[in-house]
């Protein structure tokens, strides 16, 4: 199967051998990655998916948090929230993802909440939030009108906001790569040997890391950015012993056509284990309920249930009353890394020489990751790695058009330059064959890695329209068949095989005495 | 940008664009058909069983013999422009109406008409809109889509298939699954009764021994990567029963649960739509909200038969070339939908000339009637063997059946089935 | 004597017929007279027939789609010209299956006369251009 072209591998003296190795492209080691790629050292990237953000991060909601849930001066999560939200706007600048700081309200329906929302003002007045206001029922109401009549005042955070997660890190990778960062997919770390140079913490000391398909590559320096695996991990250094366990979040999406969405991002008042359910108006112009939070034992199971629809439905319409079942599009779940105690576990490993622990990164994860990746660089340091920064480091990515986003007139002169521009593949979204390409080109190879850079599949048709149509461009662009064609990778192989294939039975359908192949 | 004029722009080059593309040019306008597919024909291309065109041509044609009936006459047409891999993305009314339409070949296409023609057929409803709980697994399809995997790109979507919905289109699936070899392991329905028609039930599903789970559900989708199983439940008071629900297992389901017309260009255009059709609300010609905009085909209104979308498109057509002419009638009066009556397709009729109707039934009978009347007196009565829902009826009302209208008040034309 | 029930597709009224006949009687589904196979429920002649065809042999119209080599269409829709014993199925599809075709191809051309005697031919239902 002919593999898309990715960034080729310099070649080292004494086989892959690397500064820093990454293990998990989420956001947080997305982050970490591009911060790191700004200095004189050699970086990999490994992820044990075929694709990036396929993990944790695939399912985040895209909220940068306000900055006072948690407080800065007592936990880790609360300093570097405050400190991420801020860097989003120069963010996006140089990497333009969807972006918009669109203002969160905590709604309060009763004296009692209110207190809480007094709360959240006081911790968010000791992070220094600039422009946090506690308001009436009026000026609540005025600042959205969507707003449940009832409610009786709340918290504004004009620096709150929403984002596209899955651009987001994307193009924290591409940049990153640009910058000499080397991604490798499908590597799933089964193992960890220190190879010792004189002593322990000696400069030549290094971790060989072996994939569970027998690759290897060292690195003097590892960052433990896993996600819902980071314990495993951790065990696999001998480093700290902790215990993930996932925290599943339901949410539910309504189109963006549907009447009486909000423009805010709206929170309830807050209860000791969760945010609670949101109504959450995502940049894209559609909107997600949820995330409901339990607590579960498998690392893998994504499935969603009907009594949560009804939960997460009635929460929503408390806030919201204007919402609709009939305007969902889909709906899906995602697993929080949660961690005992509930805070950011950022450490240099105690144990593990040369390891540095990024786990435990639940909300606000995806607001805090740019201030993670800085906080992490400074502990890379402590590990006895020197930074240099590099005259040339360049932290723009070239901005890639999306018709989506022009006018007619601005879309004809990009056809005119590539015709593959005018070939609208998912009419839902308006998106051409030149971007599926390109996503392709990024070593985005299957239907989910495609939806996530292209956003086609996520309209209104949800791929009825446009897969056909997106499995020839991969043939043609990868050389894969049809059958090899995978949703997500590994087994999600989305066919079967050509007509003709299986005898036909006289009754019609596959004769009942073949046992499965 | 590519600027063009035309008389009539149609939006779609199915069945119900070709007709009414076919009906104006045919009187001498000037034609654009834009179509995002490569080729002319619509939904029919994948359509290849027989059962088209009983009515229309008195054959039994499967859907590319129908299409080449139009798509011939279309393409020979000296009136009619075709643009084909060309997707109408943007559209509006500025004075007269501008489409702007996106392609490889010609970039941006901007498109000034007179009047425009809106036949973008429709979409289907999938997981997302009915909220299947449980996992995200490949081998999820609507039946649409698995339709067109296996007639035009020849590839079959799994080996086990589980049919949810029991209207036509998943029972001529759960046929043709049979005929490339996937075991059908029944279909669900979550209503008391079929909505297909008897003759496929006898010809898809009793030929192949496919179980018909009828007042039933499918409460969950199991399956990590690819789907594995699926849980299916009878239906108790309007909710699943837990208790008496079973594992079906296999790699694929097809859901078949129901069409959504896709109106997403014609309100850029400020058409206003009908909720009960999902389509636009039209006068007597067809004509929406919008001046010199019309709508005709599934776009309007789900149909059951293509041949019933041709004669829409053709009167639909009819009065596009009676609008530039500027002989389009305003004299119209009001029908509305009543007992039983779901929603009756146009909301206005011409009384000094022959209308064609639309209706769909609230509920299942037979031996029932068609029952007409004009501020409550009955005007017209008709016998009907057999209705419901999933099979649409057609009325034709003309002057002679209607007595002169009395008295100041407006005239409300109602029907019913009783 | 075997007995069926099934309903009647010849019109929408769908009557329900109750079939009971002598299997090995070799009864000719064509002749109406035949005391040998008696259907009860029908409400015209045209249930008769349908009830006797159904029972002792049954048709169908098939359609399918066939490789086409080259070009942008991958498959070519075909259908028998008539209903087929319900036995020969299996084999034409089948037979279908194997086959790769070249274009060009015109609607209705026969690509099987006389398919395993029947009299039933297979054609196509789409034209498809030779590419230069």
């Amino acid at each position: 199967m002919k593999m898309a072209p990715r960034r080729a591998a310099r070649p080292r003296a004494g086989g892959s051998t690397y500064d820093i190795a990454v293990i998990g492209a989420g956001v947080t080691g997305a982050a970490i990655a591009r911060r790191l790629s700004a200095y004189k050292v050699s970086v990999v990237l490994l992820e044990k998916e075929c694709d990036v953000s396929f993990g944790v991060s695939k399912a985040n909601s895209g909220i940068i948090h306000g900055g006072f849930h948690y407080s800065a001066a007592t936990t880790l999560k609360g300093r570097l929230e405050v400190l991420g939200n801020l860097m989003f706007d120069r963010l996006q600048k140089e990497l333009h993802f969807p972006f918009r700081r669109c203002g969160i309200l905590v709604a309060a329906f009763s004296v009692e909440e209110m207190k809480t929302v007094q709360e959240l003002y006081s911790r968010g007045m000791e992070n220094q939030i600039i422009g946090l206001e506690l308001a009436g029922r009026d000026r609540i109401l005025a600042l959205e009108p969507k707003l449940n009549p009832d409610v009786v005042g709340g918290l504004y955070a004009p620096g709150g906001g929403v984002i596209e997660p899955y651009r987001f890190v994307f193009s924290l990778i591409e940049n990153a790569q640009a910058n000499g960062v080397e991604l490798r997919t499908g590597f799933r770390v089964a193992e960890a040997r220190r190879e010792a140079g004189a002593g322990d913490r000696s400069a030549s000391s290094r971790w060989a890391l072996v994939s569970q398909q027998g690759e290897q590559i060292r690195a003097r320096t590892v960052i433990n950015a896993a996600g819902l695996y980071a314990d495993e991990v951790s065990r696999l250094f001998g480093a700290e012993e902790f215990r993930i366990v996932p925290r599943k979040g339901e949410e539910f999406l309504l189109d963006r056509n549907a009447r009486g969405l909000p423009e805010k991002v709206i929170f309830p008042v807050p209860d000791p284990r969760s945010k609670g359910i949101l109504v959450i108006p995502t940049v894209e112009g559609t909107c997600m309920l949820g995330p409901t939070a339990f607590e579960q034992e498998d690392k893998e199971d994504l499935s969603t249930s009907r009594e949560n629809f009804e939960t997460i439905f009635a929460a929503a319409r408390r806030l919201v009353p204007t919402l609709s079942e009939r305007d969902i599009i889909t709906s899906f779940a995602g697993l929080r890394p949660s961690v005992e105690g509930q805070d950011f576990l950022i450490a240099v490993s105690e144990k593990a020489p040369g390891l540095v622990q990024a786990a435990g990164i639940q909300s606000p994860g995806l607001t805090a990751a740019p201030a993670i990746a800085d906080y992490v660089k400074d502990l890379v340091k402590k590990t006895g790695l020197a930074l240099e920064e590099k005259a040339d480091w360049n932290p723009s990515l070239p901005l890639v058009p999306r018709v989506r986003e022009l006018s007619p007139f601005e879309a004809d002169d990009l056809v005119r330059e590539n015709p593959a521009y005018g070939e609208i593949v998912c009419r839902c979204e308006s998106i051409s064959e030149a971007e599926i390409v390109a996503a392709i080109r990024r070593g985005h190879t299957t239907m989910d890695g495609i939806k996530f850079y292209t956003r086609a599949q996520m309209g209104r048709c949800q791929g009825g329209f446009c897969t056909y149509k997106i499995l020839k461009i991969l043939q043609r662009e990868t050389g894969m068949s049809l059958d090899q064609v995978t949703k997500r990778g590994g087994a999600s192989r989305l066919l079967h095989g050509e007509v003709g294939r299986d005898p036909v039975a006289p009754g019609g359908g596959r004769t009942k005495l073949e046992a499965e192949a | 940008m590519t600027e063009r004029r035309y008389d009539t722009v149609v939006l779609g080059g199915g069945s119900a664009g070709l007709a009414a593309a076919l009906e104006v040019a045919e009187r001498g306008y000037s034609v654009a058909v834009l179509e995002r597919e490569h080729e002319l024909g619509g939904i029919l291309n994948q359509c290849i069983h027989n059962g088209f065109g009983l009515h229309r041509f008195e054959e039994d044609l499967t859907g590319p013999e129908y299409a080449e009936r139009f798509i011939e006459r279309v393409e020979s047409h000296p009136g009619i422009e075709l643009f084909l891999d060309t997707t109408a993305l943007e559209a509006g009314v500025d004075g007269t109406p501008v489409v702007y339409g996106y392609s490889r070949r010609h970039g941006i296409l901007q498109i000034r008409s007179k009047a425009v023609v809106l036949a973008m057929g429709c979409r289907e409803r999938n997981r997302g809109n009915i909220g299947i709980p449980g996992t995200r697994p490949a081998g999820v399809y609507t039946a649409g889509l698995a339709q067109r995997l296996i007639n035009i790109d020849g590839i079959v979507p799994g080996r086990r298939a589980v049919v949810v919905g029991s209207g036509d289109i998943g029972l001529i699936m759960a046929r043709r699954l049979s005929w490339v070899g996937t075991e059908v392991l029944g279909v669900v329905e979550i209503q008391p009764y079929p909505s297909g028609l008897t003759r496929n039930i006898v010809q898809c599903l009793n030929d192949f021994a496919i179980p018909l789970h009828l007042s039933h559900v499918v409460a969950e989708i199991y399956g990590k990567d690819r789907v594995e199983g699926v849980r299916v439940a009878p239906v108790q008071d309007g909710r699943p029963d837990e208790a008496r629900s079973f594992r079906l297992d296999c790699d694929t389901i097809l859901l078949s649960v129901g069409l959504i017309p896709d109106n997403e260009i014609s309100k850029k255009m400020g058409v206003e739509l009908n909720p009960e059709t999902g389509g636009a609300i039209v006068d007597a010609g067809r004509m929406s909200s919008v001046p010199g905009v019309f709508a005709c085909g599934n776009v309007l209104h789900v149909h059951d038969l293509v041949d019933w979308v041709t004669e829409e498109a053709e009167t639909c057509g009819a009065s596009v070339a009676s609008y530039l002419e500027g002989t389009y009638s305003q004299v119209q009066r009001q029908v509305v939908p009543g007992a039983n009556v779901k929603y009756v397709v146009p909301n206005r009729y011409f009384p000094e000339a022959e209308n064609r109707l639309y209706l769909r039934s609230l509920v299942v009978k037979n031996q029932a009637e068609l029952v007409v009347t004009l501020n409550g007196e009955q005007v017209k009565r008709r016998r009907l063997a057999h209705v419901q829902p999933s099979e649409m009826v057609s009325l034709t009302l003309g002057p002679d059946d209607l007595p002169p209208a009395a008295g100041a008040q407006e005239p409300r034309l109602e029907v019913s089935i009783r | 004597m075997s007995e069926r029930e099934m309903v009647c597709i010849s019109c929408p009224l769908g009557c329900r017929l109750t079939v009971r006949w002598d299997p090995g009687a070799g009864s000719d589904p064509q002749s109406p007279d035949d005391r040998a196979l008696q259907v009860e429920g029908n409400k015209c002649a045209k249930g008769e027939l349908y009830a006797r065809e159904e029972v002792l042999a049954p048709r169908r119209v098939v359609t399918a789609t066939v490789r086409i080599r080259g070009g942008r269409t991958v498959r070519l829709p075909v259908k028998t010209t008539a209903a087929l014993p319900k036995q020969e199925i299996p084999g034409l599809l089948d037979r279908i299956y194997r086959w790769e075709l070249e274009p060009p191809i015109v609607l209705g051309q026969k690509l099987i006369e006389d398919i395993a005697g029947t009299g039933v031919d297979l054609v196509a239902t789409r034209s498809v251009r030779g590419e230069a």
